[in-house]
């Protein structure tokens, strides 16, 4: 009686351990490979590894829609010819790179072929690292990795590789944009950067420096924080440490909840400073700055809902804010499976590593102007623009997430002033 | 500079008082029944989501009464049906049904409020910097304030419940001598259902109104399951004043650790010695004291062990 109950327990136990570890994995995995390139293939699955639970769970949540929303429009408008549908196939990596590992073997065992991933360089140099050798060892079975979000500059640089091509600008663009707004702005005295501690963080903190101290030799850095990534729960101690250096100005590459608490911890104590971020606009953090952020939070963006008049898009932005109730905002994964779904079109082929050859060097018209990829390190040459957050009003139309504000274009640096030159040497394999 | 010193004690204390609400009913559960609770941090999430859905219908202040009841009943209704029946067979199936319940309760509260943060906001009467001390040129939100003062409030109506009142003193007896309380007439199991479910509404009363300080989401049980563990452990397992000591200095320590910038090699370098990226260990001599915090409660942790196991308040030899 005694050991059956213990046994029942453990048992019991072991069960809900059990349930919980498969419903962490979203879609059970499939047992045999669908779609390669030998077959006629007529659905083409795209692996999305990215959090789905943890602290970062609802901005992958949000980005996954935007996917399905880009992946619907290509399937409708049969953008990848006649009968060639895309699925998205999701994999939770918790935000972390071990775990990114875990899901990419489930993807070479389901026999998928192209990877999406963006949030976190970790996860993101993890995974190039790993594609890299998986397609060096099984040529026939390579995968293609579009990174949508990831900005580390040695994605394109030092680590640079034929089967990573990435849609957002990276660190070094970004800033380059931020630091010429700042040149201009005289009340930027005492700058303090607060950055999550790991590759995404350190880089923007080394940047900022770099081109602070070339652009504005009289700034002072008068902070530069690292703190550990989604695990703050609580940034007062940070705010008042800003506050006793008296810092006027904030840079921050910080996404999700970590600047969303960071805004709202500065709100809470008063802080008098700008903050100048990468992701103003990503889901939550709109919400969490509200009023107080008003012409205080600017943002260095690819695209913003209230350029459309001039720019296409203005129907996906509305159509996916009807579908989900969401903003739309991540445009780099919309320009990742528009080209993808192009490029197979053009070379009536679903294998990557002829899609990969097609992809260098295309140029075409995206939702934020003529925009290229660039051939020698799969780097993707957009526009920029340096948004403010203000009232909505005017051209500024677009209400972001029901706050009655909206980002207000302040300065739009062309592709060719937003491109930055690469040191990547890209080692090509031989077409068959 | 002062005036910076102030305010971070005062965030220290408004944090480290939310952590003690947390784990005093941990460490009382504990001390009580001897089961370390692993689902006690998602009674936590659950305070705060419950106190979410009840604010929005019918407003926050009564959602900070009624949350707590709601996690009194699941306590008592956990310990009645489930971990009474377990405690027979000993602490480990205890231990393996608290653990197993976290998971399910975390589970649950994506199944019905979704994975996402949810929208659960301090009340507009409590929104807002304290106006005397800006007086002294201190921003401090009057939320903060208001969660120090439900602590406290919540901490004097414990210490009187178990020293003042018939209850309190069974407990207390219940505590160290289950069987004679038992003889003597008392009813132990009903006792034990009340502690525990008075253990998961202190525990959702932290939910309340930590959940909307900070941030309310299905992650929010993780965030501070570890830091509860650390607490009860070095303020002495089963020891309330132990606990309060504890919290208060994690609060402290965390939120000046946070503020200091100094490191190995600063110091060093103050001290004449030439340190570069060439001086071997340079990458951890590197670190700041702001790097390095997160992981100083940790060390609290592993350094009591070793030097006091039984914690700073703690009377337990075993």
């Amino acid at each position: 009686m005694n050991r059956r109950h213990v046994v029942s327990c453990i048992t019991a136990a072991a069960a809900a351990i059990f349930v919980v570890s498969v419903s962490a994995q979203t879609k059970p995995a499939a047992p045999k490979a669908a779609a390669t390139a030998t077959a006629p293939a007529q659905t083409v699955k795209i692996a999305y590894i990215d959090p789905q639970s943890g602290p970062f769970a609802g901005v992958g949540a949000n980005l996954l829609k935007h996917f399905q929303f880009s992946a619907d429009l290509v399937n409708a408008q049969q953008l990848a010819g006649p009968g060639i549908k895309f699925e998205m196939v999701v994999f939770d990596n918790k935000a972390s790179p071990q775990e990114t590992l875990t899901a990419l073997k489930h993807v070479i065992d389901q026999g998928i072929r192209y990877v999406v991933q963006g949030q976190g360089s970790g996860a993101a140099l993890a995974l190039i690292d790993a594609i890299d050798k998986h397609n060096e060892r099984n040529p026939s079975q390579s995968i293609l990795f579009l990174n949508y979000a990831a900005v580390d500059p040695d994605l394109t640089n030092s680590k640079c590789s034929f089967w990573h091509f990435r849609f957002d600008a990276n660190t070094d663009m970004k800033m380059e944009a931020l630091t010429a707004y700042i040149k201009d702005r005289p009340e930027v005295k005492n700058v303090f950067l607060i950055n999550q501690n790991y590759s995404h963080g350190h880089q923007v903190s080394r940047v900022a420096k770099e081109l602070l101290a070339r652009k504005r030799p009289d700034v002072k850095v008068v902070g530069d924080d690292l703190h550990p990534l989604g695990q703050v729960r609580d940034f007062a101690p940070y705010i008042a440490k800003m506050r006793a250096a008296s810092a006027d100005t904030v840079i921050t590459g910080n996404w999700g909840p970590d600047l969303a608490l960071l805004v709202r911890a500065a709100r809470d104590a008063g802080l008098n400073a700008n903050f100048y971020t990468y992701y103003g606009g990503v889901i939550g953090t709109p919400t969490a700055v509200g009023p107080a952020g008003e012409n205080r939070m600017r943002m260095v963006a690819y695209w913003h809902p209230n350029i459309t008049p001039d720019y296409p898009g203005e129907k996906l932005y509305q159509d996916f804010k009807k579908r989900f109730g969401e903003e739309f905002y991540a445009v780099a994964t919309y320009s990742a499976l528009t080209l993808l779904a192009d490029t197979i079109k053009r070379t009536k082929s679903t294998d990557p590593l002829r899609v990969a050859y097609a992809m260098e060097g295309a140029k075409w018209a995206g939702l934020n102007g003529d925009i290229e990829m660039r051939a020698s390190d799969h780097q993707l040459l957009q526009p920029l623009w340096i948004v403010s957050w203000t009232k909505v009003g005017g051209p500024n139309k677009n209400d972001i997430e029901k706050t009655g504000f909206t980002w207000k274009t302040e300065v739009s640096y062309p592709t060719y002033v937003a491109s930055q030159p690469t040191s990547c040497t890209m080692k090509r394999p031989a077409l068959p | 500079m002062l005036e910076t010193y102030i305010s971070q004690a005062l965030y220290g204390v408004s944090y480290g008082l939310l952590l003690f609400m947390l784990a005093a009913g941990l460490t009382l559960i504990f001390s009580m029944m001897g089961v370390l609770n692993f689902a006690h941090a998602s009674f936590y999430m659950l305070g705060a989501y419950i106190a979410y859905q009840i604010s929005t219908w019918i407003g926050f202040w009564l959602a900070l009464v009624l949350a707590p009841l709601v996690l009194f009943l699941v306590g008592a209704l956990v310990e009645r049906w489930g971990l009474r029946r377990v405690h027979k067979w000993g602490h480990v199936p205890e231990l393996l049904f608290t653990f197993g319940l976290s998971y399910i309760i975390v589970e649950l509260v994506q199944v019905i409020w979704g994975r996402q943060a949810v929208p659960y906001r301090v009340p507009p009467a409590l929104d807002g910097p304290v106006d005397w001390l800006l007086r002294y040129d201190i921003t401090f939100p009057e939320y903060r304030m208001f969660m120090m003062a439900v602590a406290i409030a919540m901490l004097l109506a414990l210490w009187l419940v178990l020293t003042r009142t018939r209850i309190g003193l069974v407990i207390q007896a219940a505590l160290t001598h289950p069987q004679q309380v038992e003889a003597l007439g008392h009813n132990v199991p009903r006792v034990f259902m009340l502690v525990f479910g008075a253990g998961s509404a202190l525990a959702g009363l932290a939910g309340v109104v930590g959940g909307n300080a900070f941030v309310t989401q299905p992650d929010m049980a993780n965030t501070v399951g570890a830091i509860i563990f650390v607490i009860i452990i070095v303020g002495g397992l089963g020891s309330l004043a132990g606990a309060f000591c504890a919290a208060l200095l994690i609060g402290l320590l965390e939120n000046f650790g946070k503020a200091e910038d100094w490191s190995a090699a600063s110091l060093l370098t103050n001290l004449g010695l030439h340190i570069g990226p060439e001086t071997p260990g340079y990458a951890v001599l590197k670190l700041t004291v702001s790097q390095v915090t997160p992981v100083l409660p940790y060390l609290l942790l592993v350094l009591i062990l070793i030097v006091r196991p039984k914690g700073l308040l703690g009377t337990r030899e075993d």
